[in-house]
């Protein structure tokens, strides 16, 4: 009962935090001279506007869900995995690796590129998740250095090892792809391939994993209180590696499957994709669930390929959005309703004893 | 070969600069125990206010002084979700990268119609040259003759090491970062020197993000930061949260970000590829964290929510 009444004032604190997010949107851009009406008229008209439009939309969702899944996991055993940034980046360099440089028959091919990214991702995650586990390194920090390696590194092999000193790789052998002729056609030409399918797959998992499996209690358990688990018999050096590895393989297909089937080649990047960032804010709105998550992808999916047609059709540029989405990250972060909710009724509380 | 030691050395002092400036902004808040992920976005805000106001000026002076408000508003907002909202200061700060780096370039596109960069700032600031000393070979012509923003970030790590160590406020501040029970014993407001610490660090990495934009570039783009605030946290965890530690650190990934450029000049990525140096502050800050390269101890109470009264 108390479990069911903090869940919905989560979620109604979501919900306002999502509403005063694109009020301050509304505001920016009055004060700026654009017609905020118009602008969200042509985000939300383009979200599920037409059979292309909603196919992009879903394509924008799905890396979403993989980097808050990976997020929300990590946060359950009170890790901060701010490295899916770089996980992706390796990931997704593996798989065009695979893709490139191998020749299998098709289905086959798409399978290894995946497994082989996501392996990839999880190693990448088990360095800042042995640092932590065996010298105490707060894996936010090594994290960030780590995605930031990734970065050149996967620039460096575009470069000298998968191209000809080129900016960027040709495309991946069509075996490996995982763009299917049936969903092309559905969503009218929109890149959306079988990555979704993986996606809500994924939340699946995470699911089962976290709520039905032994290791998944344990997993959380490390995160609610590290030294009652320990007392109980649990590792908890053992917990954190095993989440980071999970979280990063996560993050490693998601890197994996936007190589195989959005993107279907690897270029150097002045910057990191910002998809990683963008799971924290996906699993914080989603209170670290596999549901919340892929119901929080789905808003932010549809706010930023909305944008790009706000952008378009209202002459608004895009990065309103992105201004939105920080502000609805910090009133979920500060828990404002909550708070103020709470003074309130710590007011009322102290007159009533007064009186 | 003396041209080269001094094209290198004038690059390391140039890409150092705005190291220098936002680690020692992280300095001032990671020591009062709030750490600051949103340096990056601090430096941003601060590139773009004091490239535009520079551009309609005239007087970069006057765009510093712009961009160090604007750093500081950024800062307010951090400071009000972690310290009066306990939010947690990591998000908080990530947070704060998205919104500078929105707010900015949407921005630039609302003034300079749909842009994606700000006009060239003609009015940037131009070397000093200081007398006697600007005629010492190398040291003369490269640490004596440039950007008036570098001999601030220098005097600054002075500053910085006075105002720490060697006043009641300093001492203050470092206590709350340790003990903020303790410290709130004692008389200190532990909320008052948080926020004056987040203020302060928005200030000096708007200074670094000016040093970006009308010293160094001399515009502003989403592009112009890229980065520089991730380094900057890599060079206060490298130089061990002390203001000559950070000194040292930044001066020495300036170093390696001089050697991947300059290097490509005469022939030296030959031998080890540029992207090798451009990652080597990021692995030496793993090394440095792992205990391989010194100890690096970060100040007890940090990240950590602190709640009057409870323990």
């Amino acid at each position: 009962m108390i479990g069911k009444l903090n869940r919905n004032s989560t979620l109604i604190s979501s919900l306002i935090s999502i509403v005063l997010g694109m009020l301050v949107g509304a505001i920016a851009m009055l004060l700026s001279g654009y017609d905020p009406i118009a602008a969200y008229g042509a985000l939300f008209g383009s979200i599920f506007g037409s059979a292309s439009d909603m196919g992009e939309t879903l394509r924008t969702i799905t890396p979403l869900i993989f980097a808050g899944l990976s997020v929300a996991l990590a946060f359950r055993t009170g890790l901060f995995n701010i490295g899916v940034e770089g996980q992706l980046v390796i990931g997704g360099l593996a798989a065009a690796f695979v893709g490139l440089k191998l020749d299998l028959p098709p289905v086959l091919h798409a399978i290894v590129a995946l497994v082989v990214g996501t392996l990839a991702g999880a190693i990448w995650a088990l360095i800042p998740g042995l640092l932590k586990a065996i010298r105490g390194v707060h894996e936010v920090i090594v994290c960030i250095m780590m995605n930031w390696i990734a970065l050149f590194l996967s620039n460096y092999m575009v470069g000298k090892v998968l191209s000809n000193n080129s900016d960027s790789t040709e495309k991946i052998h069509p075996s490996a792809s995982i763009r299917v002729d049936f969903l092309t056609d559905l969503f009218d030409g929109a890149r959306v391939h079988l990555g979704l399918i993986l996606a809500i797959l994924a939340a699946i998992f995470v699911y089962v994993l976290l709520f039905k499996t032994k290791l998944g209690y344990e997993l959380r358990a490390v995160g609610l209180n590290p030294s009652a688990s320990e007392y109980a018999g649990m590792s908890v050096k053992r917990n954190i590696i095993i989440s980071m590895m999970i979280s990063g393989g996560i993050a490693g297909l998601a890197g994996a499957v936007e190589l195989l089937g959005t993107n279907e080649y690897l270029s150097i990047n002045a910057s990191l994709p910002g998809t990683g960032f963008d799971g924290i804010a996906v699993a914080l709105l989603g209170a670290n669930t596999p549901m919340g998550v892929v119901l929080s992808s789905m808003l932010f999916g549809g706010l930023f390929n909305g944008g790009n047609n706000m952008q378009y059709v209202a002459g608004v540029p895009f990065e309103v959005i992105r201004i939105v989405f920080a502000t609805i990250i910090l009133f979920v972060a500060a828990n404002i309703v909550k708070q103020v909710g709470n003074r309130k009724s710590r007011k009322k509380k102290g007159e009533n004893a007064g009186a | 070969m003396l041209s080269t030691m001094t094209s290198l050395l004038e690059t390391t002092i140039l890409y150092s600069t705005p190291l220098i400036l936002a680690a020692l902004g992280g300095l001032f808040s990671e020591r009062s125990g709030v750490i600051n992920i949103g340096l990056e976005g601090l430096m941003t805000i601060g590139a773009f206010t004091s490239a535009v106001v520079s551009i309609n000026t005239g007087s970069p002076w006057i765009g510093l002084l712009a961009g160090i408000v604007a750093g500081i508003l950024l800062a307010l907002i951090h400071a009000i979700a972690t310290v009066t909202f306990n939010a947690d200061q990591t998000v908080s700060g990530v947070a704060i990268n998205f919104l500078a780096a929105g707010l900015t370039v949407y921005l630039v596109k609302a003034l300079y119609d749909g842009a994606g960069q700000t006009p060239v700032v003609d009015s940037k600031f131009t070397e000093w040259a200081i007398p006697v000393l600007k005629d010492i070979p190398v040291l003369g012509d490269t640490l004596f003759n440039t950007s008036p923003i570098t001999y601030i970030a220098l005097i600054l790590v002075f500053v910085s090491y006075f105002v720490l160590y060697r006043t009641p406020f300093g001492m203050r501040l470092r206590a709350v970062g340790e003990h903020p029970h303790a410290a709130e014993t004692a008389g200190v407001s532990v909320v008052k020197m948080r926020y004056i610490a987040v203020l302060i660090s928005g200030a000096f990495a708007a200074v670094g993000g000016a040093a970006l934009s009308t010293s160094i570039g001399s515009e502003f783009s989403a592009t112009t930061v890229a980065g520089q605030g991730f380094i900057a946290i890599a060079a206060l965890i490298f130089g061990k949260w002390k203001p000559f530690g950070v000194l040292g650190a930044a001066a020495f990934f300036g170093f390696s970000v001089a050697l991947s450029l300059t290097g490509q000049v005469w022939g030296l990525t030959k031998y080890v590829p540029s992207e090798i140096l451009t990652m080597l502050p990021y692995l030496l800050t793993i090394l440095a964290l792992a205990g391989f390269v010194g100890r690096a101890n970060a100040p007890a109470a940090i990240g950590k929510l602190y709640e009057k009264g409870s323990r």
